[in-house]
C-alpha cells in the first residue's frame, strides 16, 4: 500500500479537484464581470431598446470574416419614433409574451429552443416577408392570425392561433426588430437580409 | 448452467431472505421517490412519442395539444424524473454511508409530498392552461417560457425549499455519523447544485443576459454538477454491486471530479459563441468543451476495469449492467456527441439544429437514465429481502436483458435518425439556404430528414416497448425469490 506512487495517490487527486474547481470557478466569475458589461442594450453588442426607430441592416465585416449588424436611418417601429423609455417597454411587453406563449418550445431564439418551428433570432430581417413595406403588415396578419395564414412551406406545420392582443403583437414585432440587431459572431451563417432602403 | 453452478457455489449462506432486515424509513422514502420517477419516465416517453409524431403529422392535436405543450411536458417530466432517481439514490445510499439513521426522516417524508403534489400541479397547468397573456402573472403562475426551467416562479420557489430540506437530511445525517470522500464530494456538489438553480429564477428583457443565466442553470447542472453527483453515486454503487475497495472508487472520484470541473466549467463557453456574448468565448469554450470528454473516458475506464478486475462477479447483474451502460452511454452520449459539434467552426452551422436533438436524446439516456435504473435494482433487490440477483434467474433474466437491449437501441437509434435530420438540415438550411425561413423549411422537406423523422418514431416506439419491459420487470424481479444474495469478494471492506 505505501508503494502508491504520487500520481496515483487519493490526497494527491482530492487536492487537484478542489484546486482546480476553485481556480476554473474563479476565472468563470471574472469573465462573467466582463462578458455581462460587454451584453448590457446599448453597451455595443447588444442594441439599445431605442434600435427599433432604426432601420436595421447587415454589413460583410472582412475582418472578422461575416456578417455584422449595422444602425441605419430613422425607420419608426409602425412609424411613431418611440422615446427610449417607451421603447424599452415596448420590447419588454414582447420578451414577457415571447415567455408567456412559450413560443421556445417550438422555435429558437439565439438557436436555442425546439426546433421544430424556425429560427426567430433574424425573423425581422427575413426576405419571406417580401419587402420593407409590407413587413409590418405581414408580421401583425400573421401573429394575429397564424393559422389562416399559415405559410408552411409543403411541411404541413402551422402555427396555433396564440391569442395574441394587438399590443401583445407589437411588442412581440418589436422585440423581434431589437433582437436582430444583435452581434451573433455571424450567426446564423450565410443570412441574407430582406432587400432595404439604403441603410 | 454451468455458470448458474458456479455462481450458486459461490454463495455464502446468509440469513433466509424472508428473514432479512427491514427496509429502514429512509430506504421506504427512496423507493418512493423511485415510484414517482418511473411514472415520470414513462410521461417522458408518451408526450415524446406525440412531439415525435407530429413531426410526421403536423395536424395531429393541433390547436389542441400544440407541440410546444408536448415537447415541454416532454423534457420536463425527464428533468423533474432523473431529479426524483438521484434524491432516491442519494436517500438510499445516505445512511450506509454515513453509518448512522437519516436525521430529519419527518421533514423528509414531508418534502416528499409537498414535492410531488407541486410537481403534480405544476403538470396539470402546462396540459390544461398551457400558455398565459403577455404578463408577470403568467411567469409566476403559469409557465416562465425558457427552455428545460419552464416551472412558474411559484414551483422555483417551492423547489428551492424542498432541496434546503434535501440537503439539509443529508448534510446533518453525514454530520452526525462519519464521513468519507464520497460524501464530503456529494454535499459540497449538493450546495453547487441548488445554488445554481438561483441562476435561472428572474425575468430580464434583455435575451442575451437572459440566455447567459439560463446556461448557467441548464449547462452547469448537465456538464457538471449533475456528472459529479452520478460520479458520487457510480463510486457508490460499485462498491456495493462489485465489492471495489473504497480507496479505489475515492481516488477515481477526484480524477473524475478535477477533470469534469477543470473542463466542464468554462466548457460552459460553448453555449456563448452565438448569443451576444463576445467573441473570447469562441476560443475558451471551444477549447475546453473539446476537453469534456476525457472525464468520461477516465469513468468508463474506472467502470469496465473495477468491473473486469472483479471478474463480473456482481451480486446484482441487472444493476451492474446497467451501470456499464451508463459508463458507455455517458461517454458516446455526453462526450463523443457533444464533442462532434462543439468548436464553433462546426457549431456554426449546427447549433439549433436536429444535431442538438440527436446528442440531448443520447447524453439524457446514456448519462442519467442508465443510472438511476441501476440503482432502482439495488433497491429492489434489497426490498424483496435481499435476494439472489446475479445469474441463474428463474426467467433466465429476459425481461431486465431485453427491456436493457430495447431501451438501449432505441436510444441509439433514435440518436442516429436525429443525426442524419441535422446533418440535412445543417447543408441544406445552413451551408447552402443561407438560414432564412425558406432554407429551414426547405431543409424540413428533404427526403432524408423526412425518412429519418419516421425512423427515430420507430425507435422511439421501439424504446416504449423496452420501458414498459422493465416496468414489468420492476414488479416481478425476485419475488418469491428463496436464494440470498451472493456475496461479492471484498463486500466486508464496504460495509
Amino acid at each position: 500500500m505505501s508503494s502508491t506512487p504520487w500520481w496515483a495517490a487519493e490526497d494527491f487527486w482530492r487536492k487537484c479537484a478542489i484546486f482546480v474547481t476553485a481556480f476554473m470557478a474563479l476565472v468563470l466569475i471574472l469573465l462573467t464581470f466582463h462578458s455581462l458589461a460587454a451584453i448590457q442594450s446599448g453597451a455595443g453588442r447588444v442594441p439599445a431598446y431605442s434600435v427599433i426607430n432604426h432601420r436595421i441592416d447587415y454589413r460583410m465585416d472582412s475582418e472578422r470574416g461575416y456578417q455584422i449588424p449595422v444602425i441605419g436611418a430613422e425607420a419608426p417601429l409602425f412609424g411613431r419614433k418611440l422615446t427610449d423609455a417607451e421603447a424599452e417597454q415596448l420590447v419588454d411587453l414582447g420578451k414577457l409574451t415571447v415567455q408567456a406563449k412559450n413560443c421556445m418550445n417550438c422555435h429558437t431564439l439565439l438557436g436555442n429552443g425546439a426546433y421544430f418551428a424556425p429560427d426567430l433570432t433574424k425573423s425581422w430581417l427575413d426576405p419571406g416577408w417580401g419587402n420593407e413595406q409590407a413587413r409590418e403588415v405581414l408580421m401583425t396578419l400573421f401573429l394575429k392570425d397564424p393559422v389562416a395564414n399559415a405559410r408552411t412551406f409543403g411541411t404541413g406545420r402551422s402555427m396555433p392561433n396564440m391569442r395574441l392582443t394587438d399590443d401583445e403583437v407589437r411588442g412581440v414585432i418589436a422585440f423581434l426588430k431589437w433582437m436582430s440587431a444583435v452581434d451573433t459572431n455571424g450567426f446564423p451563417r450565410g443570412f441574407e437580409p430582406l432587400p432595404q432602403g439604403g441603410a | 448452467m454451468a455458470e448458474a453452478t458456479a455462481d450458486i457455489a459461490a454463495t455464502e449462506v446468509r440469513a433466509t431472505p424472508a428473514a432479512a432486515k427491514a427496509l429502514s424509513a429512509a430506504q421506504r422514502l427512496a423507493l418512493r421517490y423511485f415510484l414517482v420517477a418511473m411514472v415520470l419516465f414513462l410521461v417522458q416517453m408518451v408526450f415524446g412519442l406525440l412531439a415525435g409524431l407530429q413531426f410526421l403529422m403536423p395536424d395531429f392535436l393541433h390547436g389542441a395539444l400544440d407541440f410546444n405543450v408536448n415537447r415541454m411536458v416532454h423534457i420536463n417530466a425527464m428533468i423533474v424524473w432523473m431529479l426524483y432517481g438521484f434524491i432516491g439514490s442519494i436517500y438510499w445510499l445516505v445512511e450506509d454511508e454515513a453509518g448512522v439513521p437519516l436525521v430529519g426522516i419527518r421533514l423528509a417524508q414531508a418534502t416528499f409530498w409537498v414535492l410531488t403534489i407541486a410537481v403534480a400541479v405544476v403538470v396539470i397547468v402546462f396540459l390544461v392552461v398551457q400558455v398565459g397573456p403577455g404578463e408577470m402573472r403568467s411567469i409566476w403562475l403559469i409557465n416562465e417560457g425558457r427552455e428545460y426551467i419552464e416551472a412558474p416562479r411559484w414551483a422555483d420557489i417551492g423547489i428551492v425549499l424542498c432541496m434546503a430540506a434535501f440537503f439539509y437530511n443529508v448534510a446533518a445525517t453525514f454530520m452526525k455519523g462519519r464521513w468519507s470522500g464520497i460524501s464530503g464530494t456529494l454535499v459540497l456538489d449538493l450546495i453547487a447544485l441548488a445554488g445554481l438553480y438561483f441562476a435561472g429564477m428572474f425575468y430580464t428583457t434583455n435575451i442575451s443576459v437572459d440566455q447567459y443565466w439560463w446556461w448557467w442553470v441548464v449547462h452547469l447542472w448537465v456538464e457538471a454538477t449533475w456528472e459529479v453527483l452520478v460520479g458520487c453515486i457510480m463510486a457508490w454503487g460499485l462498491m456495493k454491486t462489485l465489492g471495489v475497495r473504497r480507496k479505489i472508487v475515492t481516488t477515481w472520484l477526484y480524477i473524475e471530479v478535477a477533470l469534469m470541473f477543470g473542463s466542464g466549467i468554462l466548457g460552459l463557453g460553448h453555449h456563448y459563441f452565438w448569443i451576444g456574448t463576445p467573441e473570447y468565448w469562441l476560443g475558451i469554450g471551444g477549447f475546453f468543451s473539446a476537453l469534456e470528454p476525457i472525464p468520461l473516458v477516465a469513468m468508463v475506464v474506472h467502470a469496465v476495469y473495477d468491473a473486469g478486475r472483479h471478474g463480473f462477479q456482481s451480486n446484482n447483474h441487472p444493476a451492474l449492467a446497467w451501470l456499464i451502460a451508463h459508463a458507455f452511454g455517458n461517454f458516446l452520449g455526453a462526450g463523443v456527441w457533444g464533442f462532434i459539434q462543439t468548436l464553433p467552426q462546426i457549431n456554426l452551422y449546427t447549433h439549433g439544429t436536429q444535431w442538438t436533438a440527436s446528442h440531448g436524446h443520447l447524453a439524457f439516456f446514456g448519462a442519467y437514465a442508465t443510472i438511476v435504473v441501476a440503482f432502482v435494482y439495488l433497491a429492489l433487490q434489497r426490498w424483496r429481502g435481499d435476494v439472489w440477483m446475479s445469474g441463474g434467474l428463474p426467467d433466465k433474466g429476459r425481461k431486465w436483458k431485453w427491456a436493457l437491449a430495447l431501451l438501449n437501441v432505441g436510444a441509439l437509434g433514435m440518436t442516429i435518425a436525429l443525426l442524419i435530420a441535422g446533418y440535412e438540415q445543417s447543408f441544406t438550411e445552413r451551408a447552402i439556404g443561407g438560414s432564412t425561413w425558406q432554407a429551414y423549411f426547405a431543409g424540413q422537406t428533404t427526403v432524408w430528414f423526412v425518412q429519418a423523422m419516421y425512423w427515430r418514431m420507430a425507435f422511439g416506439v421501439l424504446m416504449t416497448v423496452g420501458l414498459l419491459l422493465l416496468l414489468w420487470d420492476f414488479l416481478t424481479i425476485g419475488r418469491g425469490e428463496t436464494r440470498a444474495a451472493k456475496v461479492v469478494p471484498g463486500d466486508a471492506n464496504t460495509r
